[in-house]
């Protein structure tokens, strides 16, 4: 577990970038989160742990509305971007969601040539004036995506064609080219091989110099390595909510204890 | 309890691999026979098919040829003044076209009785054809001018081995001696069979001339039709469905909308026909026979199934690419119509195509809107006109020469299967077309 060499850990205070209050979410009658209060830095990885069913998924959603989309969903208690609630009415998502990024578990590449998969974004938001300028945002992105030497030669070539770690760090890129403040990832590498895992880590550790990152994730090797904070969640409530060392060594919750040493989850 | 059955029955470790137990002989066997079952239905179904488009080609292809008088002959100025100045003009050029022809069978040493009734029986009035002709041309007389004339559709028949010497009786409208005629031109090389344009391009005829009968008219009335269809169902039919699929809230109404329009799919046509006449043409004073109420009436009947198939392909889009589009702050709308429609289109279109062909292929509904009338007057100014005039459609064609009396009606309804074949063959080619452009090309 420890075999790899931990991020390291400089306890520095950053900005808060969201910030929860009582959340409840509600899949028709289930009570799916149950008063979660938590505060997630900005430029911080912060990684949600825990078993399968926990809500993890189900809150990482909610901090970009993706849950608006689920008719029975219903969302309660307070989430504040940069001191704005998002779950106020004037509140657009389509906006909101250009500001707070997303990368899913399975690799979604539209069925479109890589150009396109990235140009996407910045085109409906109006990010580029002309050719050249959409040029150099894809460019930007498919750098910061970490996976642009493997493309830059086949840049029209379908995105779908590229293989899972490509397409997945080409997902991240997609993420980015919309210039958002927070990225949300929910498992992003549960369906990558262990090469394309570390790149895609190495490459989220990258990212936390300009984005607030939150990642979901089912390993606990990969949140120990890539995060400086971690939550664990358990049948909906937030457990423990700490320093990724403190989490992983000296846990104050007896569940956090059971769960990362195996016996629960 | 576990530990017991593991020692029971079953392959134990001494079974060897090369010897198939008596189990995995059965599952093969099954296998074998249901694969075998499966090609005998296939089997059988290309037989059927092969057997229909047989008969449809072997009674359909006589309606596409007819027997013309293929004949070249001068008329001198001197004759033509002669017959002008007869009291019976057109009597006098039949006169003058028996004695040509007479005179061009003598050549090839062919004697035959000619009489001015049997020309007629054969022919129709041929006289009028060439007095029309050198008067609109009077500065070809003297030259050789060469004469098309149809002759009459027993005498198609005779060539078809319809009508048979031994099987005829005499009539006002063919008799055994006229027979002797046609062998001779036949013989002379006068009398041949020639491309029936007229069937492919002319509208309907009277009762009493299958030989003129086309029905070119109608592809021209199922031509509009399915323009209609088409212009009115895929846009309604993509928009509702696009509504229900990916805007509507889940609830009760939209539930029985759901239940309504499936059922709708089911409706019988003659049903639609009923409701086209009460609403269309009955309460709205649309016109009677028009294409414009044929269209709408089958816009009612093909709708549903655009829906439903719609539907079901916009389903079929995974819904990671909604999530992807949403991602990065994409409007529901944007999703929809740059990412899932793109990919549902080859569906649409395979669902629009099946309903477009239903419709084509529909007459019931159409008899009710009176869209069997008979449209030969002013042909083709009125019928090429547009939406509005009264017209017929092919199925309708087809099934009105299928009712009539005269035989050679009904070789003519084959014929008019073949063409509706053709159209619909026509259609699905471009639909084929259309949804390679639109499919995934990775």
């Amino acid at each position: 577990m420890y075999d790899t060499p931990n991020t390291e850990r400089t306890v520095t205070r950053n900005e808060t970038k969201f910030s929860a209050r009582k959340v409840q979410v509600y899949y028709g009658d289930t009570h799916a989160i149950k008063d979660v209060d938590v505060d997630i830095e900005d430029k911080t990885v912060t990684a949600f742990i825990g078993p399968s069913g926990c809500g993890k998924s189900t809150f990482l959603r909610c901090l970009n509305r993706m849950n608006d989309t689920i008719d029975v969903c219903r969302v309660e208690g307070d989430i504040l971007l940069d001191g704005q609630d998002i779950y106020d009415k004037k509140v657009d998502p389509v906006q909101l969601r250009a500001k707070v990024g997303m990368v899913f578990q399975k690799p979604n590449p539209f069925p479109k040539s890589i150009y396109d998969n990235i140009a996407y974004g910045p085109r409906i938001h109006g990010l580029a004036k002309n050719k050249a300028e959409l040029d150099e945002i894809v460019e930007k992105s498919l750098r910061r995506g970490a996976i642009w030497n493997e493309v830059k030669d086949r840049l029209h070539a379908p995105g779908t064609g590229l293989s899972g770690g490509q397409q997945q760090r080409l997902c991240i890129a997609r993420a980015v080219a919309t210039e958002p403040e927070v990225l949300l990832m929910d498992e992003p590498c549960s369906a990558l091989d262990p090469i394309a895992t570390s790149q895609v880590e190495e490459l989220i550790d990258e990212l936390r110099t300009n984005y607030s990152v939150i990642i979901v994730t089912h390993s606990m090797q990969q949140a120990a390595r890539v995060s400086q904070k971690t939550a664990f969640f358990h049948l909906g409530n937030l457990v423990e909510f700490g320093e990724t060392g403190q989490i992983f060594t000296n846990p104050k919750d007896e569940r956090t204890e059971s769960y990362i040493t195996g016996r629960i989850g | 309890m576990t530990d017991a059955t593991l020692n029971g029955s079953g392959p134990g470790k001494s079974s060897s691999l090369t010897a198939r137990d008596a189990r995995t002989k059965r599952r093969n066997a099954s296998e074998k026979r249901f694969q075998a079952y499966g090609m005998i239905a296939i089997g059988i179904g290309l037989f059927f098919l092969v057997v229909l488009a047989f008969t449809i080609i072997r009674s359909g292809i006589p309606a596409f040829t007819k027997t013309v008088v293929d004949v070249e002959f001068t008329i001198t100025q001197a004759e033509y003044e002669a017959a002008e100045s007869e009291l019976f003009k057109t009597k006098a050029y039949q006169d003058l076209f028996i004695s040509k022809l007479e005179a061009q069978l003598q050549e090839r040493g062919l004697e035959v009785d000619f009489d001015a009734d049997a020309i007629e029986r054969l022919l129709g009035k041929t006289g009028g054809t060439i007095r029309e002709y050198y008067q609109g041309n009077s500065n070809m007389l003297g030259e050789p001018v060469r004469f098309e004339l149809a002759a009459s559709s027993r005498v198609d028949g005779y060539f078809n081995g319809r009508v048979t010497r031994e099987g005829m009786q005499d009539s006002r409208f063919l008799m055994k001696t006229d027979l002797d005629i046609v062998d001779a031109l036949h013989e002379a090389g006068i009398m041949k069979s020639a491309f029936n344009w007229n069937f492919i391009t002319g509208a309907d005829s009277g009762v009493d001339n299958p030989g003129g009968a086309g029905i070119g008219a109608s592809v021209v009335g199922s031509f509009f039709m399915m323009l209609v269809v088409l212009l009115l169902s895929l846009p309604i039919g993509v928009a509702a469905s696009i509504y229900l699929e990916e805007f509507a809230p889940q609830n009760r109404f939209t539930d029985l909308i759901e239940v309504n329009i499936s059922n709708l799919a089911a409706v019988p046509s003659i049903v639609f026909g009923i409701l086209g006449l009460a609403v269309f043409i009955q309460f709205m004073h649309l016109p009677q026979s028009a294409p414009l109420v044929g269209g709408l009436v089958l816009t009612l009947m093909t709708l549903p199934t655009i829906i439903i198939s719609t539907r079901a392909s916009l389903k079929a889009v995974p819904p990671s690419i909604r999530d992807a589009a949403l991602g990065v702050g994409a409007s529901k709308m944007q999703a929809v119509f740059h990412h899932v429609l793109p990919l549902a289109m080859p569906g649409i279109l395979t669902g629009t195509i099946i309903g477009l062909a239903q419709a084509l292929g529909e007459t019931a509904p159409l008899l009710l809107i009176g869209m069997v009338g008979f449209v030969a007057r002013g042909y083709p100014d009125g019928i090429v006109a547009g939406f509005t005039d009264p017209n017929s459609a092919m199925p309708a064609q087809i099934y009105t020469w299928a009712a009539r009396a005269d035989v050679a009606f009904y070789e003519k309804a084959w014929g008019g299967i073949i063409v509706l074949l053709v159209f619909l063959l026509t259609m699905n080619i471009l639909a084929i077309i259309l949804r390679r452009r639109f499919e995934r090309r990775w």
